[in-house]
């Protein structure tokens, strides 16, 4: 059964998505050392990794918001509800009894209804705030001195918040890496993800 | 065979003296260059003498208002404006507890006078640059000339001449002539402040990066500025300074404090500079005190008074320090303490002899006052001394026991009879102070601030021992402390749903792959 080869993922964003991904693994492991889950690097050079990388990835960040825009990319990720109940489906029954993925992948709509829903989440309010908190985190000894702009008073809050969602972020990453065999093969969608290519399987329409 | 090594011992002794001895010499010349006087020459300090006030006064013919700021000075006094706290007053302590208004004998020998407050400003306590010990000669010489015999006059002439010869080596005060009641209060080298001993008079540079002559050499009016005589510090609840600036905004500022020299941004990571806020100094660069020399972490007088075979026990540890002594009761001692650590302004909450106490609980004499909501209190290292005193048990009040002997009436104190019961009355009678008769011994915990001893910075406490649970600031409460602090409910409840998760996840696979293998 040959199929044909779509070309899902530019270069940029397979290069920002890999580098995202070891950044997000990073900042967990060393979030969580400063967190006082383990100890790992030892609490200095976790501090510095983990503020580096927060750093790094707030560029990246950027970048990435920048060539949604630039490209049109951004439609990519509008919620739709078109044939969401058919994915849930497929994802929670038929793909035991080998059924075909009810959503057809293209050029034009390289996203199912789910991920485009979870990604937006992700990507728009997930993400930002933990950019932002981890940013006040980091600052948050200058706030004062900028003229009492300190929202928090204390630290408490902003740590709550940035925890919460290092959880989320952590459960987002399970999820998604399981999620990526359920390609045609086990590693299908990883490989497309680094080639850029997809392979389709012949479909009826 | 020999001659090889003669050449070998001859090539090592070359570079020894090339390389160390102009160090050696180097050390040995440097002088202090604020000393514009040499008081060996001056014709006023070699007239004759014949008591302590003779010397002082000869001192004051030239520093003429020496005396009059002295008088004035807490170190003089040793009471403060309101007469209530100080030595001489009615402030209590859980070392030798209490000076009986400087009645008792042994409390005033770190007096600056000749004799407590009656005979005048004994200068060389804190000006003498050599070990001698003036005060005592001067005590010497006046028993040995008030006898007639010649042999006694003899000898006093003779300690005469010793004064002669080191009085003259006077300058501004060393860490020793501090030392010599600084060091060593409360009943020996160490036993009260921790950060403050007699290692200190020669530090390594690892002991005190600013004290060691291979560090900054400060000697501690450096930093304890003076001005007229009084010299700042904290003293009681009077706080050392009110404001802490760099000399770059004030040059003269009342005392020199690490801001004034490391200003207000002394690391280059900005990450250690956001700890300054609520972290003091001393919290990091202090990792641990006693370094060198053990210090005194109880005093238990409670158990004094036992006797073997009708003799006084004497008991001493591994450093010789006394453990029990039957005068004293037990100590405790310990080297390399870590502090213990509070929310400190600057402040202290200090006993007096008038505040009633509760026998049920341990009662801080001296405990710092600060709280994470106020904005000058920070995180500050402390050493804490415990004790059990004798206290009033109807009047709830802590007694002062008369321990040596009373200088006035040559009434014998607790450390010659043993008597509790004696010692309280007479004690409580020079202060006139109610004792109703009837004592008990009540739990008490003295703090001090800990700010000598100051590590290289390569020595300073890591990230890790405050940054993680049953850290060293494990009792510190009002902040939220990353590495110590978690949200309970949060990290369970979190780690649950994502093991759950996983467990999802690999079922959902291993059904997938069982369910796909029946299919083919």
């Amino acid at each position: 059964m040959k199929g044909k080869r779509i070309y899902l993922f530019t270069r940029f964003e397979r290069i920002w998505h890999w580098l995202q991904a070891l950044l997000i693994i990073v900042l967990l492991i060393t979030g969580f050392e400063i967190h006082g889950t383990y100890s790992l690097l030892g609490y200095d050079r976790a501090v510095f990794v983990h503020n580096f990388c927060g750093i790094t990835w707030i560029v990246l960040f950027f970048l990435f918001v920048f060539w949604l825009f630039v490209t049109g990319e951004w439609k990519q990720y509008i919620p739709t509800t078109k044939k969401m109940i058919d994915v849930i489906l497929f994802y929670s029954y038929g793909i035991f009894k080998g059924e075909k993925h009810p959503f057809h992948k293209s050029r034009e709509e390289k996203h199912n209804p789910l991920q485009r829903i979870v990604y937006l989440i992700l990507a728009s309010i997930f993400l930002p705030i933990q950019i932002l908190s981890g940013i006040y985190y980091y600052t948050y000894h200058t706030w004062p001195k900028l003229g009492g702009l300190a929202i928090f008073s204390s630290l408490d809050p902003v740590a709550f918040i940035h925890t919460l969602f290092a959880f989320v972020i952590l459960q987002f990453l399970v999820i998604h890496v399981y999620m990526t065999t359920t390609g045609d093969t086990v590693f299908a969608h990883i490989k497309s993800m680094f080639t850029g290519y997809e392979e389709i399987k012949e479909t009826s329409n | 065979m020999l001659k090889s090594n003669l050449k070998k011992l001859l090539l090592i002794l070359m570079v020894f003296f090339t390389l160390f001895l102009p160090r050696v010499w180097g050390a040995v010349k440097e002088k202090d260059l604020s000393i514009t006087a040499d008081h060996t020459k001056f014709k006023d300090l070699k007239g004759d003498f014949h008591n302590g006030e003779d010397l002082t006064n000869m001192c004051l013919k030239c520093h003429n208002l020496a005396d009059k700021q002295i008088y004035k000075t807490f170190h003089w006094t040793w009471k403060d404006k309101g007469g209530l706290r100080g030595k001489g007053a009615y402030t209590v302590n859980n070392w030798c507890i209490s000076t009986n208004f400087m009645h008792d004998e042994e409390c005033s020998l770190c007096h600056i006078g000749w004799k407590g407050k009656e005979e005048g400003i004994n200068c060389f306590k804190c000006h003498l640059r050599t070990k001698e010990d003036i005060a005592s000669d001067m005590k010497d010489y006046l028993f040995f000339s008030q006898s007639q015999d010649k042999d006694s006059q003899e000898m006093a002439n003779d300690i005469k001449n010793t004064i002669k010869e080191h009085m003259v080596k006077v300058g501004p005060p060393t860490r020793r002539n501090c030392g010599e009641c600084h060091f060593k209060g409360g009943h020996g080298d160490g036993a009260k402040h921790g950060d403050l001993d007699t290692s200190l008079i020669n530090p390594s540079r690892d002991l005190d990066v600013h004290m060691s002559p291979k560090g900054g050499n400060f000697s501690c009016v450096r930093c304890h500025t003076t001005v007229g005589h009084n010299i700042a510090g904290r003293y009681y609840i009077h706080p050392a300074v009110k404001e802490k600036k760099s000399l770059i905004e004030d040059d003269k500022t009342s005392k020199i404090t690490c801001v004034s020299c490391h200003g207000h941004t002394p690391h280059k990571d900005s990450l250690l500079n956001g700890h300054i806020k609520r972290v003091a100094c001393q919290s990091c660069h202090i990792p641990a005190f006693a370094r060198k020399k053990p210090t005194e972490l109880l005093w238990d007088w409670s158990t004094a008074g036992k006797k073997e075979k009708g003799r006084r026990i004497k008991k001493v540890d591994k450093y010789g320090k006394v453990i029990y002594g039957s005068d004293v009761g037990t100590k405790k001692w310990a080297t390399n303490v870590v502090p213990t650590y509070f929310w400190y302004n600057g402040t202290m909450a200090s006993y007096t002899l008038k505040d009633t106490i509760d026998p049920t609980k341990e009662n801080f004499l001296n405990k710092p006052i600060g709280s994470p909501t106020d904005k000058n209190s920070k995180i500050f290292p402390f050493k804490i001394h415990r004790g059990k005193q004798p206290y009033d048990t109807k009047y709830k009040r802590l007694l002062p026991p008369l321990l040596s002997e009373d200088v006035k009436t040559g009434e014998e104190g607790y450390w010659k009879t043993l008597d509790w019961q004696k010692a309280l009355k007479d004690g409580c009678k020079i202060m006139k102070i109610p004792y109703s008769g009837e004592f008990g011994f009540v739990k008490t915990a003295w703090a001090y601030p800990i700010n000598h001893m100051v590590a290289p910075k390569e020595n300073a406490v890591k990230c890790i021992e405050c940054h993680t649970q049953n850290g060293r600031l494990k009792n510190i409460r009002g902040i939220y402390l990353p590495g110590r602090d978690r949200f309970g409910f949060l990290d369970n409840l979190a780690w649950t749903i994502i093991l759950l998760t996983l467990v999802g996840v690999i079922m959902h696979g291993i059904g997938r792959l069982i369910l796909s293998k029946r299919r083919a």
